[in-house]
């Protein structure tokens, strides 16, 4: 049979000689570094330019009004940094399914120091942390997390806007 | 591949005769399961159990109005009538296509279909009825939830879970009393003076009343029942001394329809 090559009518003939080469070189070539450049070309700003690491500000009106001493969040710092995303999420559905069969009052959390908190972003945490731009934004943008509570919850909680 | 006769005749003969052991099974192990997590039986009523009384005596348009008012006021209730930016105006169908309602009113025979006869009272004819959410003790919208973003607490409340909602209107399809709206579209540009503290709500959730849940939570009365003076009256059904129980007891009162065995919580004194 040797090198013949075969369709479903049967032996049709001698298999093509094809040279082995790489044709159309310089179309290829062309194409892969327009191809390069176009992945490069969105990284070339940033080249060699030191994103600053963000720095969380804690000069709120109602953060400057506590002692010093007293400027504690619901939890030690150290864990608010690493675990909070875990405990609002906590907060969120212990609130929302309060009375729900089997489920205690979930609005109230106490800290592992005794004190007492409502568990809610808006009239808990942004009472304090009112500068939502310096304070979660920064943060977010920089490791490029997109959190959504912001589509419904408001960034003002009531002791907030009576404040003011 | 594929199979022939007989091995299917083997196959679905033996499916059933599992299929059948299967319920002997079940019966043999857990007794009575089966049906009990079919038949939509409420559980026997222990602690609370909020309940609210129309009084159609004292409420008038007036009143009615400032009860949604307050309600839609407090809970970022969109008014797709009037967007805070003129250029977010939407076509006139549209405003009412949209229409999101915690709170409103109804005419006699739409709030109470069937009980309308021609020769009935005429006084009852415009009655603006004040309808909500009935908070059912046997909620249809808690069971066709896929998501159990609906739940029923064991005070009685419906309430919802806005972030499990993937907004599937299948509780829409449920509630025989329209008492749920959906988002449309986001509803922030159509939110007057945001309440501070309480929530809007995203495009693609459905909303509904709480009973103000967030309210009760703090001892405080739902917001209509609040401005309604007296037209309305809520609190615990389980409670003798409360106040619904007061007037459920004074009043014969009506239940909107009842003979779709949802038992909704909301009455009213005609």
């Amino acid at each position: 049979m040797g090198d013949k090559y075969k369709n479903e009518f049967g032996v049709f003939g001698e298999r093509p000689q094809v040279e082995k080469k790489l044709y159309n070189a310089k179309y290829i070539f062309t194409g892969l570094a327009v191809f390069l450049a176009l992945l490069i070309l969105p990284l070339l700003p940033n080249l060699g330019k030191t994103v600053p690491a963000p720095q969380p500000q804690l000069d709120t009106p109602a953060i400057k009004k506590i002692a010093e001493k007293d400027r504690k969040c619901v939890m030690p710092t150290d864990w608010m940094r690493a675990n909070h995303m875990q405990m609002l999420v906590d907060w969120r559905d212990k609130v929302v399914r309060t009375n729900e069969k089997g489920a205690p009052n979930g609005r109230n959390f106490e800290s592992p120091d005794g004190r007492k908190f409502l568990a809610s972003l808006t009239n808990t945490c942004m009472d304090c942390h009112s500068n939502k731009d310096k304070f979660c934004d920064q943060c977010h943008n920089y490791v490029a997390v997109a959190p959504n509570c912001w589509g419904c919850h408001l960034q003002e909680g009531k002791t907030l806007a009576e404040a003011k | 591949m594929g199979m022939d006769r007989r091995e299917f005749i083997r196959i679905a003969g033996l499916s059933t005769l599992l299929g059948l052991g299967g319920k002997g099974a079940f019966e043999l192990l857990r007794p009575g399961q089966v049906e009990a997590s079919m038949a939509a039986k409420p559980e026997a009523q222990a602690g609370t159990r909020w309940a609210m009384v129309v009084n159609m005596q004292k409420l008038n348009e007036a009143v009615a109005q400032k009860c949604i008012d307050a309600c839609h006021r407090v809970h970022n209730v969109p008014d797709f009538h009037k967007p805070k930016d003129a250029k977010d105006a939407l076509p006139p169908d549209v405003q009412n296509r949209y229409e999101i309602k915690w709170l409103w009113t109804e005419h006699f025979h739409n709030a109470f279909p069937g009980e309308e006869h021609p020769n009935m009272q005429e006084k009852l004819a415009h009655l603006p009825f004040l309808v909500l959410c009935n908070h059912c003790d046997n909620p249809p919208c808690v069971r066709v939830c896929p998501t159990k973003a609906t739940f029923r607490r064991e005070d009685g409340i419906v309430n919802m879970d806005m972030h499990r909602c993937i907004g599937c209107r299948f509780c829409m399809a449920g509630c025989p009393f329209g008492a749920r709206s959906f988002n449309w579209r986001d509803p922030r540009p159509y939110v007057g003076d945001t309440f501070p503290g309480y929530p809007t709500r995203e495009i693609g959730v459905v909303e509904k009343c709480t009973f103000c849940a967030e309210r009760l939570a703090q001892n405080l009365l739902p917001a209509c029942v609040e401005v309604s003076g007296g037209a309305l009256s809520f609190g615990d059904l389980n409670d003798e001394k409360s106040q619904v129980r007061a007037t459920l007891k004074k009043y014969f009162t009506i239940r909107r329809k009842v003979h779709l065995g949802t038992n909704p919580q909301v009455y009213y004194i005609v």
